[in-house]
């Protein structure tokens, strides 16, 4: 549909230089913990142990070698199915899973000491905090990026435009990382939009560069260069990344309604893990590392597991804490009078 | 003490900010080289520079989402929506992103966003440019609501408007803009709500635009022989109940007016109050004098919808009759 693999592969194997080679076994590794993670929170989901779950599996490349393009230091905005960014970044896989339990909307990971935001569910709404984070970042003299990962859905969204606007006038060091992933819940990229994503960058005086997303060495090329770029003061990049989700767009979805087996089928000869994993073992990896690596996925999805059965919810009293920075009077009663409730219901059990 | 106007005021208020800390940032519509439709912001640019006072694309939902995007990167940001009515499209950021991001990063951020918003009606505005939003921003968990009536509220409500690590929906009244008193710059705490003038026999109860028009039912009402106390709320969220409660107490009657339309208006947050806390003291219902339950009307129109000082009279002597 996109691109032959087959032949891109073979001029990524010209352009890839070795320095790349560690960093690119290290992109498969969290690929594959991606995917493991991403089964592993369905069948969580299947036996009740989280409430909702929408799988990434399909768009590793693009999450994982975007992440590992950039500095620890950039800020990333995620939207609400980047656990494949959010593992590259180092995230505590529990904590950020808590948050599809239901234990406290946005996670419980350190988003501060990971520069990962809290996870956007309002569509579109993110990626102006991302403009207005780079815009203070270059405000204080800092070349740190900000990246805001979002759907091909969410380009319909009115605050997408006035991103992709605010990022062209202050160029502000930001890259709209899109992937396209074909479908927005059960409406195809058609229906979403009438033109290329990537195109819309040249209206707003961005660049704009469309890859192949379940191409981890081409996502990393396009990543690192739109960060370069940015930190240079050039402005922003505009990066659609043509990728394919392969679950439904959550547990609560049934993908057969609007799509058929056949295309998913057709689609999963492009998994980007096959991908690399071909071009890692054309490159010299032996059979060894992907055993290593499958082990070590394994026993990540595993940790995470008994993570979860571990972790217990924040006290609900918690819901009045951060509502200000310190509670006005009015909620303080509020919060007490739940305290109360609590205490009688104690006394009657 | 200089004498000045509320839009002088405010301007003083923003230059105080823009001096003591170097991280408040200002930005708008038109608020740079223009300095402000109203010139709240007139001259701040040039003393400041580009890089602190700017002007944005003409798009609110951005101005707002930018906003956020500012103050998690540590910046304290002060924007401005031109106008009440124009305000809606940034309503989202607000609701869904600038009143929550405090309790999704679970503290992580402060959200010190100061957004300053001309309001209400009275200046024959054309359609858009009259609206009450009060009630949208105070039913909102995590915001702050503030309005001042008069010129050095508007200095004093600002500054620490501004220096408030949480999110401060700042409403000035335009029908005040260019309303003159002598105002001291040196910022006062202005906590809580104000008792504009002390009165015996019931209390009317406003913020913004509509304190000064008790002030003048007030005048009116002592030439009969009627004493009036006015409270001026100031802050509708967090509420001051106490003052509010403390004067209704004492004079067993109250009315609150205010220009937004009666139904779900904040005027029934403040009637449920005093009913919660001062069933005991009340001799009389408490009344609400309010625009009426239409959109706002054009120009021609508003002297008829706008609370006038011979309705709030009757509203008062309903009161007193009870």
């Amino acid at each position: 549909m996109w691109r032959s693999g087959r032949a891109h592969l073979a001029s990524t194997l010209v352009a890839m230089s070795g320095r790349d080679d560690t960093l690119l076994q290290r992109c498969y590794l969290l690929m594959l913990t991606a995917r493991r993670i991403d089964e592993e929170a369905v069948r969580l989901q299947r036996q009740g142990a989280i409430v909702a779950f929408p799988p990434m599996a399909g768009q590793e490349a693009a999450q994982v070698a975007s992440i590992l393009g950039l500095r620890e230091t950039d800020q990333v905005f995620p939207s609400y199915r980047e656990h494949g960014a959010a593992i590259a970044r180092g995230v505590e896989m529990v904590a950020y899973l808590l948050a599809y339990r239901g234990a406290w909307n946005g996670g419980l990971y350190d988003c501060r000491r990971h520069h990962f935001a809290p996870i956007a569910s309002a569509v579109g709404s993110h990626l102006l905090h991302a403009v207005g984070w780079a815009m203070g970042a270059r405000l204080d003299g800092r070349d740190d990026v900000a990246i805001a990962y979002f759907g091909d859905g969410a380009t319909s969204e009115g605050d997408a435009s006035e991103a992709f606007n605010f990022a062209g006038v202050f160029r502000a060091p930001v890259i709209f990382f899109c992937q396209n992933n074909g479908w927005a819940i059960s409406v195809p990229v058609e229906r979403q939009t009438a033109g290329e994503i990537w195109r819309q960058a040249e209206g707003f005086g961005l660049a704009g560069v469309r890859v192949d997303g379940n191409d981890a060495t081409a996502v990393l090329e396009a990543t690192r260069a739109a960060a370069d770029r940015a930190r240079r003061g050039e402005g922003a990049t505009l990066i659609e990344a043509m990728t394919y989700r392969l679950g439904a767009h959550s547990t609560a979805d049934d993908e057969t309604r609007y799509r058929s087996a056949d295309e998913v089928v057709r689609r999963r000869t492009e998994d980007p893990i096959a991908r690399l994993r071909a071009l890692l073992a054309a490159r010299g990896v032996e059979e060894a590392f992907f055993a290593t690596v499958e082990e070590r996925a394994a026993a990540a999805a595993a940790d995470l597991r008994a993570g979860l059965a571990a972790a217990a919810d924040p006290d609900p009293d918690e819901m009045f804490a951060h509502v200000y920075a310190s509670p006005p009077a009015e909620l303080e009663r509020q919060r007490e009078e739940v305290r109360s409730l609590r205490d009688l219901e104690a006394a009657d059990a | 003490m200089p004498e000045l106007s509320m839009v002088q005021a405010l301007n003083a208020a923003l230059r105080h900010c823009l001096r003591e800390d170097p991280r408040t940032l200002v930005f708008g519509e038109d608020v740079g080289r223009l300095g402000g439709v109203f010139r709240v912001t007139d001259g701040l640019q040039s003393e400041f520079g580009q890089a602190r006072v700017f002007d944005t694309p003409l798009a609110e939902s951005g101005i707002m989402g930018i906003a956020i995007g500012l103050a998690m990167a540590g910046w304290r940001p002060v924007p401005e929506i031109q106008f009440d009515g124009f305000s809606f499209p940034a309503l989202d950021q607000v609701l869904t992103n600038l009143a929550k991001y405090r309790g999704r990063s679970r503290g992580a951020y402060d959200m010190a966003v100061a957004l300053r918003l001309p309001s209400f009606g009275g200046i024959g505005g054309p359609e858009h440019h009259s609206e009450s939003p009060e009630t949208l921003y105070a039913h909102t968990a995590g915001l702050k609501v503030v309005a001042p009536s008069r010129p050095q509220d508007a200095f004093d409500l600002l500054v620490r408007a501004v220096e408030d690590p949480d999110p401060v929906v700042f409403l000035e009244p335009k029908s005040r803009y260019w309303a003159r008193e002598e105002v001291s710059l040196t910022p006062s705490p202005a906590g809580g709500a104000r008792v504009a003038r002390a009165g015996e026999h019931a209390t009317l109860v406003a913020w913004g635009g509509m304190v000064q028009r008790c002030l003048e039912v007030a005048e009116a009402a002592e030439e009969d022989g009627v004493s009036l106390e006015v409270v001026d709320l100031r802050w509708l969220a967090p509420l001051d109940e106490e003052t509010l409660v403390a004067s209704v107490a004492r004079t067993g009657r109250a009315v609150v007016v205010h220009e937004a339309p009666r139904t779900a208006g904040f005027g029934a947050e403040v009637s449920a109050r005093l009913m919660e806390r001062c069933f005991g003291s009340l001799r009389a219902p408490v009344l609400r004098v309010t625009g009426w339950d239409v959109p706002y009307p054009a120009a021609s129109a508003e002297h008829e919808y706008i609370p006038s000082v011979d309705r709030v009279l009757l509203a008062v002597q309903r009161v007193l009759d009870a």
